[in-house]
C-alpha cells in the first residue's frame, strides 16, 4: 500500500487541476469497481455493488485535490507572483518547491525576511530560472502544487498531500478489498474539497445517496503545544467525527462506526475538530438531506509540506471500512 | 484617439452602433438595486420579447428567456447577467426630514459624502450632505466620516413619498466620452446589454438559456435559482470587473494586482474566490480568441465572485466560467470603461458560441 501512497502523494492535483491525480486513481480502481465515471466538476466516482435487499446506496467521499499555487502576474524580470487555492500558509511556503502541472519547477522566494515577522502571501513570489519576463515559461493562471518527495519513517509517514491523498489510498484500498457488499457504494474521489467542498457537493447530488461519509485527514493534539484542543493522537486509531466546523456528524451514523470498531476490535477515537470542514457537510445537506458522518485519519502539519500520518492508523481505517461497508446498515 | 470604425469589432459580424449605446444608456440610468429589479426588468422584456421562443419571470424576479436553435445534437447554453446594481436603502426619517440609509451590496463608505443621488422609484433627486470644508477642521478631515452619521437629504418635505425599505442610486447620467463610456451601473449592465444583444443574434448551433438574475451583489442569490430551473449542459456568467491598471505611486516598479487593464480586451475567468473556471472551457473561449484575432486577458486570480459560483455548483454539477468587461472604478458613482473592450467581449462570445459543440464537453474536465 505504501507504493500506492507514494505514487498518490507525489502526483500534482490543486483544486480545480486534478486531471493528473485522477488519471492515477482510475487506473488504480478501473478494474475493481463496477462502473467508474467523472462528473462535470471533476470528481471520479466508482460504483461497487447494486442496492440488494437489505442495502443502501452509500457514498463514500475521498477528496483527491490539495492546496496549490496559480500564477497571477509574471514580472519584467520574469519572477511569477500568485494567489492561492486552498488554505496556504505563507509560512510555510518560502524556501519551498513548486511543480507547474506543465512540468516546470520553481521555488518560492520573497525579499527581506524579517526575523520573527509572518509573510504575507503578496510578499511570496516564484522564481523558475527565468531571465525575464519573455523567457517564462509560466502564463497567468497557470497551477503549480507543492513538491516534496514521499518519506517513509516506518511507522509514521511523511508527505506533501497526506490531505488527502491518505485517505484516497484508504479508499482504493477498501475497493480492492471489498469482496461482497449488500450497498451500492459509490467511492467518490471528489474534486475541490480545499475550495469549499465543491465537488462533493454535486457528487453528493448526482449519486443521491441513502447514508453518505467522508474520509480526510484531521488535526492531532499530540505535539508539543497544539494550539487547539484535540483529543485525536496519531497511532490511536481512526477518528470518528463527531462534529467539526462545518457539521455536526448524524449521531446515528457515530454510533454506526463505535458500533462495527468494537464489535471487530479496531481500535478508533472520537473526534471533535474546532476549526476545518470536510466533505460530510456537503453529503449531510444535499437535496432534501442525508445521515453523513466522517472516518479521519489524525495527521500533523496539515497544510504544510511535510504532512505526517500514522501507518496503523491507515491500516485500521482500512479495516474499518471494509467492515462497515461489508455488512447491512442499521442506524438507530 | 479611435475612430468609428476602429471602434467596430474586426469582422463584421455584431457592432456597437447608435442602437447598442442607446440600450446601454438606458440600462445604466435605470435604478435596479438588489431586490427592486423591476425597472432594468421591464426593459430586458421588451427588448427580449420580439426574439425569444418563451419569456418567464421567476418567483425571486429573474427574467428567463429561452431561445431555441436548429438542428440535432444542440448544448444547452446558460448565460447568465445580472439585473442589480449595489446602491442604498433608506432605513429611517428623521424629524428633521433627514434619511438615514444603509449600503445594499459592496460599498466603500469612505466615497459616499456629497455624491448626488436618485430615491426611490420616483427617482427624487437629492444628496448625500457633506460638512463644508469652512467647518471642519484639519484634524477632522483625516478621520472617515461613519455611515451611520450620513444623510440623504431631499431638499423638501416629501411627505410619505419616500418609505424605510426604498432603494437610491447615485444620480451619474451615462455619458459616451469619445472611446470610453462614463456611467453608474456599468457592473453589470455591460452583461444585461451583451445577453441581449446575444438573443437578438444568436448564433442557430446552440438553445441559448438567458438568466437575467436578481441579487448578484448581495449574495449571487438570484443566480442558484435559475441554474437549477434550466439545468444546463454549460454556463458562462457575464459581469464587469473592475481593471485597476493605474500606475502605483508606493515603492513598487510594477503593478502587480491590476485585476485587469483596458483596452485588453473581454477578461476570461480562469479563477476567483467563487469558481474554478472549466479547464475546457478556458481553453474554448482563448482559442477562439486567437483563431479570430480578438484581443484578450486572463483576469487576475484572486478575490470576488460572479454568478457562476452558484451555478456550478448547481443539482451535479454545471460547467462554468466567467467573462468581464473591465471598467475602472467599479462600485463607485461612476465608472470608465472602453467601448472597444465592449465590443470584442461581444463578439467574442457571439463567435464562441458559434463554435459550441457537444465535443467541447464529451472529454472530461
Amino acid at each position: 500500500m505504501k507504493s500506492l501512497i507514494q505514487k498518490l502523494v507525489e502526483t500534482p492535483g490543486p483544486s480545480g487541476f486534478e486531471y493528473q491525480i485522477r488519471d492515477v486513481i482510475r487506473e488504480e480502481t478501473a478494474d475493481f469497481a463496477d462502473d467508474v465515471r467523472v462528473d462535470a466538476l471533476g470528481s471520479l466516482i466508482a460504483r461497487k455493488g447494486a442496492k440488494g435487499e437489505d442495502g443502501l446506496r452509500v457514498m463514500v467521499s475521498a477528496h483527491m485535490d490539495e492546496i496549490g499555487l496559480m500564477a497571477t502576474h509574471i514580472d519584467e524580470n520574469g519572477f511569477i507572483r500568485f494567489t492561492n487555492i486552498g488554505g496556504v500558509n505563507p509560512l510555510t511556503c518560502y524556501g519551498g518547491r513548486v511543480l507547474f502541472m506543465s512540468g516546470t519547477r520553481g521555488v518560492i522566494g520573497m525579499d527581506g525576511l524579517e526575523r520573527g515577522k509572518t509573510p504575507k502571501l503578496e510578499d511570496l513570489f516564484i522564481d523558475v530560472g527565468a531571465a525575464n519576463k519573455e523567457e517564462c515559461p509560466v502564463k497567468v493562471g497557470d497551477v503549480c502544487g507543492f513538491e516534496r518527495p514521499f518519506t517513509d519513517l516506518g511507522k509514521r509517514m511523511v508527505a506533501k498531500s497526506m490531505d488527502n491523498r491518505i485517505s484516497a489510498a484508504i479508499a482504493i484500498e477498501v475497493l480492492k478489498q471489498l469482496k461482497s457488499t449488500p450497498h451500492e457504494v459509490h467511492f467518490v474521489f471528489s474534486s475541490q474539497e480545499e475550495v469549499g467542498l465543491r465537488g462533493a457537493t454535486t457528487a453528493a447530488f448526482g449519486v443521491d445517496p441513502d447514508v453518505g461519509f467522508a474520509v480526510d485527514v484531521t488535526r492531532s493534539g499530540d505535539t508539543p503545544r497544539p494550539s487547539t484542543k484535540m483529543a485525536t493522537a496519531l497511532g490511536d486509531g481512526p477518528a470518528i467525527k463527531v462534529r467539526d466546523s462545518s457539521f455536526i456528524a448524524d449521531p446515528r451514523v457515530v454510533d454506526w462506526m463505535v458500533r462495527t470498531a468494537e464489535e471487530a476490535g479496531i481500535p478508533y477515537q472520537l473526534e471533535v475538530l474546532t476549526a476545518g470542514g470536510t466533505d460530510g457537510r456537503a453529503i449531510q445537506l444535499t437535496r432534501g438531506g442525508v445521515p453523513a458522518g466522517c472516518v479521519s485519519i489524525p495527521c500533523r502539519y496539515i497544510h504544510s509540506p511535510s504532512e505526517m500520518v500514522d501507518t496503523d492508523d491507515v491500516g485500521n481505517a482500512v479495516k474499518l471500512l471494509v467492515r462497515l461497508l461489508s455488512n447491512p446498515i442499521h442506524l438507530s | 484617439m479611435m475612430t468609428k470604425e476602429t471602434m467596430n469589432v474586426n469582422n463584421n459580424t455584431l457592432k456597437i452602433g447608435a442602437d447598442q449605446l442607446g440600450l446601454l444608456e438606458r440600462l445604466c440610468n435605470a435604478t435596479a438595486v438588489s431586490g427592486d429589479e423591476h425597472e432594468v426588468r421591464q426593459i430586458v422584456i421588451e427588448e427580449v420579447k420580439p426574439f425569444a421562443d418563451e419569456v418567464k419571470v421567476d418567483k425571486l424576479g429573474n427574467v428567463l428567456v429561452t431561445k431555441l436553435g436548429k438542428g440535432e445534437h444542440r448544448v444547452r447554453v446558460m448565460l447568465a447577467a445580472h439585473m442589480d446594481e449595489i446602491g442604498l436603502m433608506i432605513v429611517k426619517k428623521h424629524d428633521d426630514d433627514l434619511f438615514e440609509f444603509v449600503c445594499v451590496g459592496g460599498i466603500d463608505e469612505r466615497q459616499l459624502p456629497g455624491k448626488a443621488v436618485l430615491v426611490g422609484r420616483e427617482h427624487l433627486p437629492g444628496v448625500i450632505g457633506a460638512k463644508p470644508i469652512h467647518q471642519t477642521t484639519a484634524e477632522e478631515r483625516k478621520d472617515k466620516i461613519k455611515l451611520s452619521s450620513m444623510r440623504i437629504d431631499l431638499g423638501e418635505d416629501i411627505g410619505d413619498k419616500v418609505k424605510p425599505g426604498d432603494r437610491a442610486t447615485f444620480a451619474t447620467r451615462f455619458e459616451v466620452l469619445g472611446y470610453s463610456v462614463r456611467a453608474k451601473a456599468l457592473d453589470d449592465r455591460f452583461g444585461v446589454a451583451t445577453l441581449i444583444e446575444l438573443l437578438k443574434h444568436t448564433p442557430e448551433n446552440i438553445d441559448l438559456l438567458a438568466a437575467f438574475t436578481v441579487q448578484e451583489e448581495v449574495g449571487l442569490r438570484g443566480a442558484r435559482v435559475t441554474a437549477y430551473a434550466f439545468n444546463p449542459d454549460m454556463a458562462i456568467a457575464l459581469d464587469s470587473t473592475p481593471a485597476y491598471d493605474l500606475p502605483h505611486w508606493d515603492d513598487e516598479d510594477e503593478n502587480v494586482r491590476y485585476n485587469t487593464r483596458l483596452d485588453a480586451g473581454p477578461a476570461i475567468y480562469v479563477m476567483d474566490r467563487a469558481t474554478i473556471a472549466d479547464r475546457r472551457l478556458v481553453h474554448w473561449l482563448t482559442e477562439t480568441a486567437e483563431d479570430e484575432r480578438i484581443p484578450y486577458q486572463i483576469r487576475q486570480p484572486g478575490g470576488g465572485g460572479t454568478d457562476a459560483g452558484v451555478i456550478h455548483r448547481t443539482r451535479s454539477g454545471i460547467p462554468s466560467i466567467s467573462v468581464s468587461v473591465p471598467a475602472r472604478y467599479a462600485h463607485t458613482a461612476a465608472s470608465i470603461a472602453r467601448l472597444d473592450d465592449w465590443a470584442n467581449t461581444l463578439s467574442l462570445l457571439y463567435r464562441a458560441l458559434g463554435r459550441v459543440s457537444p465535443e467541447l464537453l464529451a472529454g472530461d474536465r
